[in-house]
């Protein structure tokens, strides 16, 4: 393998930046969730580069865990964000202020 | 220039591409299929660092069942493409968080600079710990080492499984006497038109 290591932990901090970004800007509550899936997968490519550079299974295994954990929350996030709809019948973060599900 | 390093230079502008596009777009399925994309490019780097079976996993379980739930969740919403973009609460939020993240990026890299050095390559060897496939040795370690934490995280999906259905079923809640009466007024029979 003749890439760097430090190329992936670097595509991985835009690819986290870009979806920290989203998470701060957009007002869409699905498109802040995806924002956050979009981190989840930067910090796995950071785990997984940091398993090749250690030559150890470790990084991945946790890889796999959190994408696990991350299909879970998947599950729950979406529940939550179709039950705040029902409610107030918008998926805007803005008007969902009050927290009432 | 070998294979890894170019396949590096063609996904890797594309995989940052696809994820400022799912950022800017306004329509959310949009958003989602540049997500998807993202996806698929971070599943190849896998393969450059060989993690075989992460790189199935990310097409099957992200790029396939999260982002196919994504999908049917904006649709069953019928989100409507336009998304008011104003800013209300917070003066100058989009342009310090656009700062906060470029900043977020220059410390990281100038951390892997000052730890590992931009040039350091990955040390041979690595043939040795996927010894009889990616797959085999992954399960060798996950079973073995990790298998209490692999046992929580069956038990963790089946509670996401149940917590999804209770939070999604819909409530039957008592019927008041105001939409009891309003319920009736709609259903009375209207008198029909005299015929002229």
């Amino acid at each position: 393998m003749s890439t760097p290591i430090s190329y992936f932990l670097v595509l991985s901090s835009i690819l986290f930046a870009i979806g920290s970004v989203g998470v701060l800007t957009r007002k869409n509550a699905l498109i802040i969730f995806m924002s956050v899936e979009l981190q989840l997968n930067a910090v796995n490519l950071t785990l997984v580069a940091f398993s090749r550079m250690h030559n150890s299974l470790n990084g991945q295994v946790l890889a796999f865990f959190s994408m696990v954990v991350a299909a879970a929350e998947v599950v729950v996030g979406l529940a939550i964000i179709v039950s705040v709809y029902r409610r107030i019948r918008s998926v805007n973060v803005d008007d969902a202020e009050a927290l009432r599900g | 220039m070998q294979a890894d390093l170019i396949l590096f230079w063609v996904f890797a502008p594309i995989s940052v591409a696809s994820a400022i596009a799912m950022l800017v777009m306004r329509n959310a399925v949009h958003s989602a299929l540049f997500l998807i994309v993202n996806f698929f490019c971070l599943a190849l780097f896998y393969l450059i660092l060989g993690a075989t079976f992460l790189f199935a996993v990310q097409i099957i379980v992200y790029a396939g069942a999260i982002m196919v739930l994504f999908l049917f969740v904006i649709m069953l919403l019928g989100v409507d493409g336009r998304e008011d973009l104003r800013e209300r609460r917070l003066i100058a939020q989009r342009p310090v968080a656009i700062a906060l993240g470029v900043a977020f990026v220059l410390e990281v890299t100038f951390a892997i600079r000052a730890s590992i050095g931009f040039s350091a390559l990955a040390p041979a060897g690595f043939d040795k710990v996927n010894e009889g496939g990616n797959a085999q040795a992954l399960a060798k370690v996950l079973f073995s080492k990790y298998f209490f934490p692999f046992e929580v995280t069956s038990i963790l999906l089946i509670i996401a499984a149940i917590a999804a259905m209770i939070l999604a079923q819909r409530k039957s809640h008592a019927v008041t006497q105001a939409e009891m009466e309003a319920h009736n007024a709609a259903m009375e029979p209207v008198a029909p038109e005299p015929v002229a």
